[in-house]
């Protein structure tokens, strides 16, 4: 989004990843670059394969060929600390996935006490603070379960950003959400975007992916299909896939 | 006809025999059951919550070694599984306990509680959505963090009123400890009946035993029944909710 013209520091490398679920190929031989400090927008229909590549980033499925680096560290290589990994990468799912069992603030605190082992009222002190910035001051005790559908999924971008990870992925973060609970999602990952969060972001949001993406990654059929920046991807597709896909959303 | 009726009357309901046996079993059965079925259930929840663990593994043979302690625990006899620990553990010379029969007893009955309790816990810890368990691994938390901190607290609510409906079935499993020959405080209620009913000749104190133990499975049943339904609507509530 800067626009400077140093080549980009590559956060997120997948180099040729393929990944099946029993006889379903779902991934065939994937690469691509998530440069630091940007959106990358991933767009495709349903059932490409864009969660898969999502979850492979943190390991959450596990490739069966190929590599992926993050910041230069081969993370598919034996004996990889994952859980060390996970903290750099925070994930933000459709379904929220708050811990059904804790209050707001305790969602937030969790991994900060267990993970970063601060002491309980430095992390709640943190967790409050990540809850103010999202705009839900006040909520803090609340039960998850009272909030609406799009104030779950703003605590849980807290939870994620909580842990100060260096990239942050969002499976479809919106699209669970009542339409008119969509506005305010979108706009705390714009802010985050702008500020320079590495980010690779799976949408249906196609306004959000020209707005805010500095390159828009098309998938179909477990393939990436084409690559580029938004104004070029949205405006002048270059492949029939492409423009057959934006047909159907625009 | 009426003869029939009244044997029947003299051999399970004399009254003289219920009143003689009833402040025994109250003082010293009850008491005995009580204390075998709490410590059972104790050593059956912490085994049955690391077999769990070990059922829902990754690793192929803990997987395997675990659901073959289950169906193995599960699919024999009760009363085979107590006497071969029972009275084989200190036949084989590994008296763990030394001569406490007491003890032998309540770890045979641990033993076959862990196996049930093991696919309670199972049960219960599947139920929690996958979807939390990814959300605690994505924070950085471990397999063990995931489980200790998201899905033990999340199971736990759905496990208890399974838990408590097999506490009923420990009470009156414990009835098989008879097998392993207690001392005179040391025996529950079932065998203090049975050494009554022998003794006399009737078996009046039977019954006797037979109505402690309706008096207290029969209300805890009901208890446990209510209290899932309650549950079931709360989580239905909750559903609708999210
Ligand atoms: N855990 C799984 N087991 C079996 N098949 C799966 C699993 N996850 C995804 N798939 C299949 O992989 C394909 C791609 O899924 P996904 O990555 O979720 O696509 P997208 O996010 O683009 O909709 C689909 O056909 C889906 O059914
Ligand atoms: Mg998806």
């Amino acid at each position: 989004m800067t626009g400077s013209s140093a080549p980009a520091e590559i956060s997120v490398r997948f180099e040729n990843i393929s990944k099946s679920f029993g006889h379903v190929h779902v991934l065939k031989d994937v690469s691509a670059s998530v440069p630091r400090g940007m959106t990358t927008c991933i767009i495709g229909p349903s059932g490409s394969g864009k969660s898969t590549l999502l979850r492979c980033t943190n390991l959450l499925e596990r490739p069966e060929r190929g590599k992926i680096f993050i910041e230069g560290n081969d993370i598919t290589a034996p004996g990889v600390d994952i859980d060390k990994l996970r903290v750099r990468v925070g994930m933000v799912f459709q379904h929220f996935h708050l811990f059904s069992h804790l209050s707001v603030i305790e969602n937030v605190a969790l991994a900060l006490q267990k993970v970063r082992k601060l002491p309980k009222d430095e992390a709640e002190a943190r967790a409050a603070v990540q809850i103010a910035a999202i705009g839900l001051k006040g909520f803090e005790h609340r039960r998850s379960s009272d909030l609406s559908g799009g104030q779950q999924q703003r605590v849980a971008i807290a939870r994620a950003l909580a842990m100060e990870p260096h990239v942050m992925l969002f499976d479809e973060a919106t699209s669970a959400l009542d339409p008119e609970l969509v506005k305010g999602v979108l706009a705390i990952m714009r802010d985050l975007a702008f500020a320079g969060m590495t980010m690779l972001v799976v949408t249906h949001e196609m306004r959000f992916a020209r707005e805010v993406a500095g390159q828009v990654i098309f998938m179909d059929h477990g393939q990436i299909v084409e690559t580029g920046a938004p104004a070029q991807m949205f405006d002048a597709p270059q492949t029939p896939r492409l423009k057959y896909f934006l047909e159907q959303v625009l | 006809m009426f003869e029939g009726l009244r044997r029947i009357g003299e051999t399970f309901f004399d009254p003289q025999i219920i009143a003689g046996v009833m402040p025994q079993l109250l003082t010293v059965g009850l008491p005995n059951t009580l204390l075998l079925s709490v410590i059972a259930t104790i050593i059956g929840i912490a085994l049955g919550l690391v077999i769990a663990t070990g059922l829902l593994a990754t690793q192929r043979p803990v997987r395997f070694f675990c659901r073959g302690y289950v169906d193995l625990l599960r699919g024999l006899p009760h009363i085979l599984t107590v006497y071969l620990i029972g009275q084989g553990l200190p036949l084989a010379g590994l008296s763990i306990f030394g001569k406490s029969t007491y003890a032998y007893a309540a770890f045979s009955i641990g033993l076959i509680e862990s196996a049930y309790m093991a696919e309670i816990f199972r049960a219960g810890f599947q139920g929690v959505e996958r979807g939390q368990v990814e959300a605690a691994r994505t924070l950085g938390m471990t397999r063990w963090q995931a489980m200790l901190f998201v899905i033990l607290p999340q199971g736990i609510r759905r496990v208890l009123p399974p838990l408590t409906g097999q506490f009923i079935l420990v009470i009156k499993g414990t009835a098989l400890v008879f097998l392993l020959g207690l001392t005179a405080s040391q025996r529950d209620i079932f065998s203090i009946a049975q050494d009554n009913s022998i003794n006399n000749a009737n078996l009046s104190s039977l019954t006797a035993a037979g109505l402690l133990y309706l008096a207290l499975t029969v209300p805890m049943t009901y208890a446990v029944a209510a209290w899932g339904r309650r549950m079931q609507r709360g989580s239905q509530r909750g559903k609708v909710a999210a």
